[in-house]
């Protein structure tokens, strides 16, 4: 016990001392931070600029909805002319927008147009084609002598809520939030596995081509040396993620402090121009709110947090150790493709598998694949959040923690016998002999 | 208990090859004991075995009167003959490493390392790592990884390889201090100089079976083949060969490396002894050179493992 406690303590160190791996603990959120701040910083400065929108309306009709409103200024010129105006606009406005004379509402949408040095911002032009298009409805419908407020009347939004069969409340929100936290689970597995048991598979390999591991293992048993590398290795993962998580929190705190008054101030501005609209705003934004806390209250938490331990470790422990006795029977980093195919195709058909269960979580697709032990640490975990009958998990766990014996123990051997193995490299048949020896 | 280590009847097969056959040696408290042979002959696998990396098929083996056991490990050292060690580790981290690994404190490991790195005179190396170290400089830690736990039972596989001739002296003597302070050492070589020098028991195995072992001297008296390297000073060199032509069987020699009229090779027939022939010729002429010729561990090794073929 002592001697697998060292293991795993000089396969942490000897992993974490790696300057690769300290540059990208940290400089990976580093460079999250700023990049997401270069982000929020441009797209700021961007709506912070104000630009000047001059007009001519020859119609008449259109003036009074070019009002000033955030980062857009209106400066009418209708009484210069369009030639005049042109000449204007070009030298202290960002654009021109002309509405011609016409003869009846109907023609009235036709040839209004901007004129401007480069071409105009998309967000601009929509934002002004908006205020035209209800105008101009506006306008026809008072001259058809319909009522403009029963006419807005009728406007409807329908929204169906849904709801299981024991009274939960879901929405579509829920979904979401359920796609996203099991997808999200799903895939950590997955990266923790590829990385962290390719480094499983390096550092067996450093030790045969060092020609370290035969004074090795005239100390230790190679199934202790495999299971201290394999937890050590773990380890050094988990300090990673744990710094990455701690980041991630910092970076929302600074985010959301730099940033958040401005944002807040924002919105006030908008308030300022049309009170109703800012209301309903805040209260569709508010209950959206209440609404992802409810379901993030109504996710299986505790379940989800169980099970995401449990198929974590029955997953990275089976991989890593396939991992590991496919170090022991190559010489080199490159010899490993052979045997890399096959134990990449279940993770990589999980994933696939698991994006597609999100649609349909409780089909014979999702249901297979999330017994089946080398894809359920993915599969399942992305079909919890959706809720999963008990006695699929557990037998999903079974089937796991069976797998996991059975392949630890078929990697041991092959490990203990391709350490010590060098030269060709060894064909699948080859393998199947050293279960024997 | 005068043997350290008893190997009794091991045989080891990989699938339908056999590594070792049947294989039985004892090695005698405080000896260097040569293990020989052949590339391939077996040799990796039962020093393999008495480390207890793989287990033998049928067989059992005895360290120092106790059956092997796990527990045995931390008394026997073991200097593979692929050496390695971590390349990016540093010296003193590495050596304490290992040292634990076999069971040593670290405390403990750390009063010992710095003995043996102020024996060597590489205390400087501490915190190098070895990938900074030159292929010689290595073996010299590696060296001290192997000895560094006191170890009853120290198996040198190749010892010397890497080092130039100043190292290797140093680390023959060093071998020999410590059988001399009671380890008992396996060795195992191809070089039969260093078996001459070293070696007071080898055993020879060729083809994964055991063809010979004993004590070296008593090896050398068996493969004896009554030859005697003779040079005579005298007047009528002819009639003398003559002479002694009739009384004995005799080959011409012209290894020049002494001094005399007459150089010659005589083959005792069984009968015959030394004796014998030195009164003959002592009558007729002066003697200046008369050897028994002892075959050499080079001789004796290529002799067997001929017969065996």
């Amino acid at each position: 016990m002592d001697k697998l406690k060292l293991i795993i303590k000089r396969e942490f160190l000897a992993k974490v001392k790696n300057k690769s791996f300290i540059v990208l603990t940290i400089l990976s959120p580093l460079l999250m931070v700023g990049l997401v701040s270069l982000i929020i910083f441009l797209n700021e400065k961007n709506s912070e600029e104000i630009h000047t929108i001059a007009f001519v309306d020859e119609s008449t009709q259109l003036a009074s909805v070019l009002l000033d409103s955030g980062s857009i200024k209106y400066v009418n010129l209708t009484e210069l002319g369009l030639n005049e105006a042109r000449k204007i606009t070009k030298e202290s406005y960002y654009g021109l927008l002309f509405i011609p004379k016409s003869d009846s509402l109907v023609n009235l949408s036709k040839g209004i147009s901007f004129y401007s040095e480069g071409s105009p911002s998309l967000s601009i032009l929509s934002n002004i084609e908006n205020k035209l298009e209800k105008k101009i409805r506006d306008l026809k419908i008072a001259q058809l002598n319909f009522d403009i407020d029963k006419i807005k009347a009728t406007e409807t939004v329908v929204e169906i809520g849904t709801e299981n069969f024991l009274g939960e409340k879901s929405s579509k929100i829920g979904s979401i939030l359920r796609m996203a936290v099991g997808g999200g689970f799903g895939y950590l597995i997955f990266m923790f596995i590829i990385i962290y048991g390719t480094s499983v598979m390096r550092s067996v390999i450093e030790e045969k081509t060092s020609r370290i591991i035969e004074v090795i293992i005239s100390s230790v048993k190679p199934f202790q040396l495999m299971l201290g590398k394999i937890i050590g290795n773990a380890l050094a993962g988990i300090l990673q993620f744990i710094i990455w998580m701690i980041s991630a929190g910092l970076l929302m705190f600074v985010i959301t402090s730099i940033f958040g008054i401005e944002a807040a101030s924002s919105s006030t501005s908008i308030g300022q121009m049309n009170p109703e609209i800012v209301q309903q705003v805040q209260q569709t934004s508010v209950s959206e709110l209440q609404l992802i806390l409810q379901e993030v209250k109504s996710l299986p938490i505790f379940t989800m947090f169980f099970s995401f331990i449990i198929y974590f470790l029955g997953g990275y422990l089976i991989y890593s150790s396939i991992y590991a006795a496919i170090g022991a029977a190559v010489d080199s980093e490159t010899d490993t493709q052979q045997f890399m195919m096959p134990v990449m195709m279940p993770l990589i058909i999980a994933i696939y598998v698991g994006f597609s269960v999100i649609e349909n979580p409780h089909g014979p697709i999702a249901l297979g694949f999330s017994l089946f032990p080398l894809t359920s640490p993915i599969v399942m975990l992305m079909r919890i959040p959706f809720g999963v009958p008990w006695w699929q998990i557990v037998t999903s766990m079974l089937l796991l923690i069976i797998t996991f014996i059975a392949i630890v123990w078929f990697a041991a051997k092959i490990y203990r016998v391709g350490i010590l193995m060098y030269g060709k490299k060894p064909t699948y048949k080859e393998l199947y002999k050293w279960l024997k020896y | 208990m005068k043997d350290i280590l008893v190997v009794e009847n091991v045989c080891k097969n990989y699938g339908n090859f056999t590594a070792l056959n049947n294989i039985s040696i004892s090695v005698p408290k405080g000896s260097v004991f040569g293990l020989l042979g052949p590339n391939g002959a077996g040799k990796t696998s039962l020093i393999r075995i008495i480390n207890q990396i793989t287990l033998p098929d049928s067989g059992t083996i005895h360290l120092d009167g106790e059956k092997l056991q796990p527990h045995h490990i931390q008394n026997i050292g073991y200097l593979p003959e692929e050496r390695g060690l971590y390349k990016s580790m540093k010296v003193g981290e590495q050596v304490l490493y290992l040292a634990q690994l076999k069971g040593m404190s670290k405390s403990e490991a750390k009063k010992k390392l710095l003995y043996w790195f102020e024996k060597f005179e590489i205390t400087d190396w501490w915190n190098k790592k070895i990938q900074e170290l030159s292929k010689g400089m290595a073996q010299k830690v590696q060296f001290i990884v192997t000895v560094l736990h006191n170890p009853k039972l120290l198996i040198f596989d190749e010892p010397f390889s890497g080092f130039d001739p100043i190292n290797a002296n140093l680390i023959k003597d060093e071998i020999l201090k410590l059988r001399d302070e009671g380890a008992s050492i396996i060795f195992s070589t191809h070089r039969m100089e260093s078996v001459e020098e070293l070696c007071d028991y080898i055993a020879l195995i060729d083809k994964s079976n055991k063809i010979l072992d004993g004590k070296l001297s008593d090896i050398k008296q068996q493969f004896k083949t009554n030859q005697f390297e003779i040079g005579l000073l005298c007047g009528n060199k002819e009639a003398l060969l003559n002479q002694i032509k009739h009384h004995f069987k005799v080959e011409d020699y012209k290894k020049a490396v002494f001094n005399a009229d007459l150089k010659m090779l005589v083959t005792l027939k069984d009968k015959e002894t030394s004796t014998d022939l030195i009164q003959f010729l002592n009558d007729k002429a002066q003697i200046t050179h008369f050897t028994e010729i002892i075959p050499s561990a080079n001789d004796i090794f290529i002799k067997a493992v001929a017969n065996n073929g």
